[in-house]
Parts: C-alpha cells; structure tokens; sequence
C-alpha cells in the first residue's frame, strides 16, 4: 500500500484548478463567520490564506478538508461537486489539513504515527517491517533525517512537523492545507520547512498556506488570498504586491504607527536590580538592571537562558546563586507568590497551557492571579463583574458573548485577556515573554501601544521575543543572552539586527556588558 | 473593501441554551423520575418514614460525597474514604469503651470520642494530601494505599471480628442518628448543614475558585501565584472531615464497627459527585448535583427494596446502570454533531 510514486510530477496538472470553494457560508449558532467565500486552489502552486485573527481562515479550511460543513455554497473538486462528510472522506480525495497544534500520538513511535489507523497488516499481525521501511522512505522524500522508531515526544516540534507532513503524504496528499506552520518553529527549521514545501509544489501538490506573517508569504506563496471579518478581499499574485499592500487588504486601513514612541529617561531610578544569578545548567552569572519606565530587550536563540533567567527572578526556578533588589533594597524571592509582592509580574508565552482556562469563562481568569482583592472570605462578584467591564474596556478584548469560554476565543483575545489578568495585580514591573506570538498584525500594534502605555505610567517591562522587529521596535536596551550568560545590552544605535546576532551566537560579547566574570 | 462589522471569536459555540439547563437540572429532573416511578410502584413510598428513611440513608454517603466535590473539582480522587470511615468508626468505639473506666458512660465520653473523630479524620485527609503533593504521587495510588492501610488497621483492632460500643454509651449516643428536630431526623439537618457550607466554600470564596483553577489547569493555577499543593491538600483534608462527620452519625446507629463497614463507600460517594454533574477531571463541581446524587442512589436501592419487579440483589447494577447513562446525557455529545 502507500504508493508515495502517486506523487510524480502531473505535468498537465500544472497551474490547473484542483480544489474550489464556491460562495461559501458558514454559521455557528447565530453568528455567521463566513460570507460567500469562494477559493481556487491550483496543482503545483503555493497559495497563502491571510487574515487577522478571527478573519475566518480557520474555519475555511475546516469546510474545505471536511472538518466542518458549510452552511451554503459548494465544494468542487476536479471540476466535479463533492461533499466531504467528514475528513476521512476529505483525506480519501487527497485533501489532508495539518492543524496548528500538531495531532501526533506523543507516546508512540514515528512510524507508528504515520500509519496510525492504516496499519499495513500481514494476516492478522501488523507488519512492522514494511512500515518502517515505508516510514523511512517518506521521511527520506523529505530529506529528513528522523529515525522512524523515535518517540514522537523526544522529538523538536520542526522534526514533528515533518512527521505531520510524511503522514500527509502516505495519505496520498493531492491538496495539503497547513495552518500557520510557522507559529511554533524558528527560524532554521522555518528554512527547512520552506524547502520541503517548495520541493512538493514540484511535485504537483497544491498546498493551500495560513498565515499572517508576511515575510513568509513573501518568501513561499506564489498567490495571496486575503480574508477580513469573514469575507473574501482579494486574491492577487505576490509577486504583485508589497508586504504594506497585504497588510493593508488585511487589517483594512493603514496601520499608522505600529509602535509607540519611546522616550525612556536614562536617569530614572533603579527599579529591579539582578546581580550575578545562576540556575544550575542554565544561566549563568547574570547581572542587570531594569530602570523606571524603560522597556529591556531580551534577545537571543532558543535555549540561551533567558526564559530560565526570568523564571529564576519570579521564583518559579530555583537560583544556585544570586540577589535581586527592588529599589535599592534586597528582596527574597522563592516563589511566584513572593515575586507578586514585590510588583513583580510574569506573562508566560505559553497562553493556553500556563496563562488562561480554557475552559473557563473571562471573569475567572481575569481575577484569578489578584483574588485576594475580590475578596478574603467571600468572592465579591459584582467587584469581579466591575473589573471585567474596565479591562474589556481598558484591553479591547471583543467577545461576542461574555459567557463563553476562554479557549473559543481567538489569540489575539485570549493575550489581551492575559495581559490584562496580570494587570489586575497592579504590578511595578511586568516581565512579557513573546507577547505576540500567533496574533494578528492589527492586534500586535494594539498590544505594543499597550506596553508602550505602561512605561508612560511609570512601569518597567522586561520583553522577551523572537521577532527582531517587536524586539527593536520596543526596547530601550536590549539585553543579549547566548549560552546561559548576558552577552552584551546594546544601547542607542548599538540596537540593532547585526550587533544583536553577533552577541547572540557569541562572536562578539562583554563589550558594554556589565557583567562580572 | 468596505469594512464590515465584527464578529470576533464567533468559534465553537454551543448549541445553545437548552445544553445547559439540561445540564444543571438533568441531575434532579432524574430525581424526580425516580420519585414518581418510586410512588408508581408502592404508595408506601412517599409514606413520611420511608422518605425520612431515604434521606437518613443518604446522608452518610451525600456528607462524603460532599468533600470528595472539592477533591475531585481540584482534579484528585480519594480511594480511601470507606477503609478511613471504618478506620474512625473503630478507633471511637475503642476509645470511648475504655474511657468508660474514668469518665464514665456520659456525655463527656461521647465528646471525646468524637473530638477523636475529628482529629483522626483531618489528620487522614492530610496524610492522603501531603503524600500525594510533596511526594508527587498519584493520589490514585496513594489512596489506594492508604485504603488497604485503614482497612487492615480496623481488622486488627477489631481482631477480625466486630468492635461493639459499650451498651450505656449507646443510650446517650443513640439519639445522635435516631434523634429529630421538628420531625427532621438529625442526620439530614447535618447532611443539609454540610451541603450547604459545602456550597459557599466551593462558589462563593476564593478556596473554592482555586479548586476549579487547579483542576482545570494545574499549570495555570501555579502561574496565578497559586498555592497548589496546599490548596489540593486542604481539599483532602476537608474530605477527611467530611469522613468524621459521617462516621460521628454512623456509629451510634449500630454501635458496632468490623472490616465490612463502609465497603465501597468510596465508590458511591464518586458515583453521587458524577451523577451530580462534576467532571471527574476536574475543573468543574456541584455540590447540589452531588447532594441529588446521594439521594438518587438510596432512593433506587429503596425502591428495588419495595418491589418484586426486580431483585434486591441486582441493587449494584441499576445503580451501575444509572451512573453510566447519567453521565452519557450530562455529557450532551449524544446530541452534538460530531464536530473537531
């Protein structure tokens, strides 16, 4: 079974239309989220669906791969109508979507991932050989070097992207959707990924692309779909069009000014002071210190500490060594309840597993890290309900419905949500790691007025990111971490792309640095 | 490229309102069911003794099944709340019998026996609380342990056979199960009392939110500044106290514990808090669900007991039964089209 050959060049199929979406419509309950939407997918092309959170993309892709049925409007596939009862039947006409969060069993095997399901039996018994051997020869079409006995758990989660995509591809993928690929990847494994994508648009794959980042629609997509609140905008070529352009179909206006004007005060008093902390393995000897109303940059690759040294300086890890001070006086801090005292406050990046309850509804959440000021003995619920309204307000949270539940709500809610529940605290310092990850580039600018709005009142943020524009565009200083240690924090015109790649694969380091060896 | 009004994180919604008053009145939509099906079958049933015998039942198991509401919201399970209600119910016959010698077969001594209940039944829940917190084990295994630890423990005071409570402390106790008030059999003025701070513990303080948080995501309640461990073990510990509570009631009922008592109570109190409309991951807990749940239980063993339709002895498997079928339509997935 598992004919991966079927993937040969079609050379008649090229620039052919495979997969259309014809007016299509589609409610949940009363609210419509889609509004006569039509789509043209080719053979061999590489086709981005852009949109803000929210704009619909999601819940197209689900009609078009059978996830979802539409509520009018028609699929067509090979210029023949058909209905995709469920995905099975959508994967059996070779229409396979790889969803944002991965769908890999994390305890079994690569290979027995791949065929989870289809196992290809002899007799009675399955036949490991043939699917190991079957596995191999997928993953060696990738270029991917993976074992096909390894874990899916001991794997990064580029190399289980690309178990997704042999997966796919054993199904006979003819049509593979992915949604936003790149949220979760970095930079090298996004070239890697970009690679495998080219090499099956070669093949004859139309693959149909999510995502709002527009260097990469810029980089992969040979055409643009473009959604807002439900609609179809505009499909154009992108070799057309200027990222400004996409951005403005997007968001429907000219973004003004993406970030806020910074005027931080050089002079301004020492508010958070890190002196020489180390956690064991991973960080070692930082020093810094954060000023009133300033914004520090924490740059540097994945796995140079820097997470660590946060979660060291709230409590949540323990310090082999180190002091900190709050406004010149020393502090101990052991625990995330300890940082809360001493105004300290942590927006983890990991919003659906450490941030929010899914499950529950916004009025939990938002009170739920400041609930000793909604009530010793008994819960004040109408302080809670006042709260909720302020930060709706105050955050430009959109809910439809105030009673649904937090996990329905689209990413760039859910942050606004999360910022706003570590705001309840009123803290003096507030430490964000990657506060736009997966959000749409409307609500980026949103969040980075809001932050740009803290400092104006006072407060000091620490910014970790990996996007090197929020990371420039934002920081006062940026601070460089490789290895575990403070590399160098760039000032002034020391800020930038370069200076900051040097310091973070340590080809250059200490220069400006206070950091004590 | 007009702009339309928004219609953000429209996502996933569910069908609607009747999912959810389904949801909160399935429990006791089924109670009434069972009332009338219970008055169909023999008028003595909605007789004052019989439903006063119904309630004084269900007590002892609604009391437990009150506390396990806070273990299992928080995401925990307790295994050994019927070894621990033996446990307690041994240790106070043993020590209130030979307290007779000093202090005699009076009040004092049933005090003392049941300060002793109390203490014992906190401590308990502790023990299951800390070892499952700051060891990190599965509080499955560690009340499955602690389980097979009480019950030996009652065996061996008991010597394998029944611990009897002195006759004369009987005569004082007694009037703790079989007494009234107004006609209300005192065991259901506590079952009602306990229910009811049950409920301003769990939906009106900020301990009982803590319970849903942690149970809903454990990782999120710790980065909410969160005191996890403490706030799981206090739940236990409000179990163990639910446990001495019902245990004070049962003893004087037959004044007498062994190794049979309180088998498988454990698995009627989860049973009442499912039935109930609590979600045995965690996350989400009623203690009116799990006061109906109770209820529901005794009730099906009373009206197997009035009728020769079916066996007393199949009692187990329509309750089984029950629980199976409670839980498929609370889940409400029956109705839903299948949706990912």
């Amino acid at each position: 079974m598992s004919d991966t050959a079927a993937h040969a060049v079609k050379p008649d199929a090229e620039g052919r239309v495979r997969l259309s979406g014809r007016k299509i419509c589609k409610s949940f309950g009363l609210a419509q989220v889609l509004f006569d939407v039509s789509i043209d997918l080719h053979a061999g092309e590489v086709h981005a669906l852009l949109g803000e959170n929210g704009a619909g993309k999601s819940t197209l892709v689900k009609i078009l791969s059978g996830y979802h049925q539409p509520s009018s409007g028609e699929l067509i596939l090979d210029q023949k109508p058909v209905t995709f009862d469920d995905s099975e039947v959508g994967e059996a006409h070779g229409v396979i979507l790889i969803h944002q969060e991965l769908n890999l069993a994390e305890q079994l095997t690569v290979e027995e991932n791949i065929f989870l399901g289809r196992e290809i039996k002899r007799g009675w018994f399955l036949d490991k050989a043939a699917m190991r051997a079957e596995a191999k020869k997928l993953l060696d079409q990738l270029q991917c070097d993976i074992d096909p006995r390894t874990r899916i758990r001991d794997l990064a989660v580029s190399d289980r992207q690309m178990v997704e995509i042999a997966k796919a591809l054993s199904k006979k993928a003819d049509i593979l959707i992915l949604d936003e690929p790149t949220a979760v990847l970095t930079g090298r494994e996004v070239d890697i990924l970009f690679d495998q994508i080219k090499r099956l648009r070669a093949q004859g794959v139309g693959i149909l692309y999510i995502s709002h980042k527009l260097d990469e629609i810029k980089a992969i997509a040979d055409r643009v779909t473009v959604l807002r609140d439900g609609q179809h905008i505009a499909t154009e070529t992108v070799a057309e069009l200027e990222k400004d352009d996409m951005a403005r179909l997007m968001v429907g206006r000219d973004i003004q000014q993406m970030f806020p004007d910074r005027h931080a005060d050089d002079g301004a008093e020492i508010a958070l002071s890190v002196r020489d902390v180390s956690v064991d393995g991973l960080v070692r000897d930082a020093s810094f210190d954060l000023r009133r109303g300033e914004v520090l940059g924490f740059a540097g690759i994945v796995g140079a500490g820097r997470t660590a040294l946060m979660e060291a300086i709230i409590g949540l890890r323990e310090r082999s060594s180190g002091q900190i001070e709050r406004n010149g006086e020393p502090v101990k801090i052991t625990s995330l309840q300890d940082a809360k005292k001493c105004g300290i406050a942590y927006l983890t990046k990991d919003r659906k597993g450490s941030g929010l309850l899914l499950n529950m509804d916004m009025r939990p959440n938002l009170t739920l890290l400041a609930l000793e000021k909604f009530g010793r003995v008994f819960l004040n619920r109408k302080a809670e309900e006042d709260a909720l309204e302020t930060a709706i307000e105050a955050f430009d949270i959109r809910a439809a419905d105030r009673k649904s539940k937090v996990g329905d709500f689209s990413g760039g809610n859910q942050q606004k949500l999360l910022l706003a529940k570590v705001m309840e605290t009123d803290p003096d310092i507030v430490i964000i790691d990657e506060p736009t990850r997966g959000i749409d580039i409307g609500t980026k600018s949103q969040i980075y007025h809001f932050i740009g709005d803290l400092t104006d009142r006072g407060k000091s943020v620490i910014l970790l990111s990996s996007e090197m524009p929020e990371m420039l565009g934002l920081s006062d200083r940026i601070a460089v971490m490789a290895g575990g240690r403070i590399t160098g924090i760039l000032v002034g015109d020391g800020r930038n792309e370069h200076e900051i790649m040097r310091h973070a694969t340590g080809i250059s380091g200490k220069q400006g640095a206070s950091v004590h060896e | 490229m007009s702009s339309v009004e928004r219609n953000e994180a429209p996502t996933k919604k569910t069908s609607g309102g009747f999912n959810i008053d389904f949801k909160a009145l399935g429990p006791f939509l089924a109670l009434v069911g069972l009332f009338i099906l219970g008055t169909l079958i023999n008028e003595a049933f909605l007789s004052g003794g019989n439903l006063s015998n119904i309630f004084t039942r269900a007590a002892f198991i609604g009391i437990i099944a009150v506390g396990a509401t806070f273990v299992i919201t928080a995401g925990g399970i307790d295994l050994s709340v019927g070894s621990m209600a033996a446990f307690i119910s041994g240790a106070m016959i043993v020590v209130m019998n030979g307290l007779v010698a000093t202090l005699g077969a009076g009040v004092e001594t049933v005090l003392l026996g049941i300060l002793l209940s109390v203490v014992l039944g906190i401590g308990a829940g502790a023990v299951n609380g800390l070892v499952s917190t700051k060891g990190k084990i599965e509080a499955f295994i560690v009340t499955l342990g602690t389980m097979g630890i009480y019950r030996s423990l009652v065996t061996y005071m008991a010597d394998g056979g029944t611990l009897s409570l002195d006759f004369d402390i009987r005569g004082v106790y007694r009037p703790v199960y079989y007494g009234d008030v107004m006609g209300i059999p005192i065991p259901v003025l506590v079952f009602f009392a306990v229910a009811v701070a049950g409920y301003v513990l769990l939906n009106m303080t900020p301990f009982g939110r803590k319970c849903f948080a942690i149970g809903s995501n454990e990782q999120v309640a710790r980065y909410s500044a969160i005191h996890v461990d403490r706030v799981k073990t206090l739940t236990y510990v409000i179990q163990g106290l639910c446990v001495s509570i019902a245990t004070i009631i049962y003893v004087p009922r037959l004044g007498s514990a062994s190794s049979s008592t309180g088998v498988l109570w454990e698995l009627e109190a989860i049973a009442a808090v499912i039935i109930g409309g609590t979600m045995l991951k965690g996350g989400y807990g009623r203690i009116w669900g799990t006061v109906i749940g109770a209820i529901m239980l005794t009730t099906i063993g009373n009206i197997l007991n009035l009728t020769d339709a079916i066996s007393n002895y199949l009692n187990g498997a329509v309750q089984g039964l029950i629980i199976i079928v409670a839980v498929f339509l609370q889940r409400g997935d029956w109705r839903r089209k299948k949706s990912k």
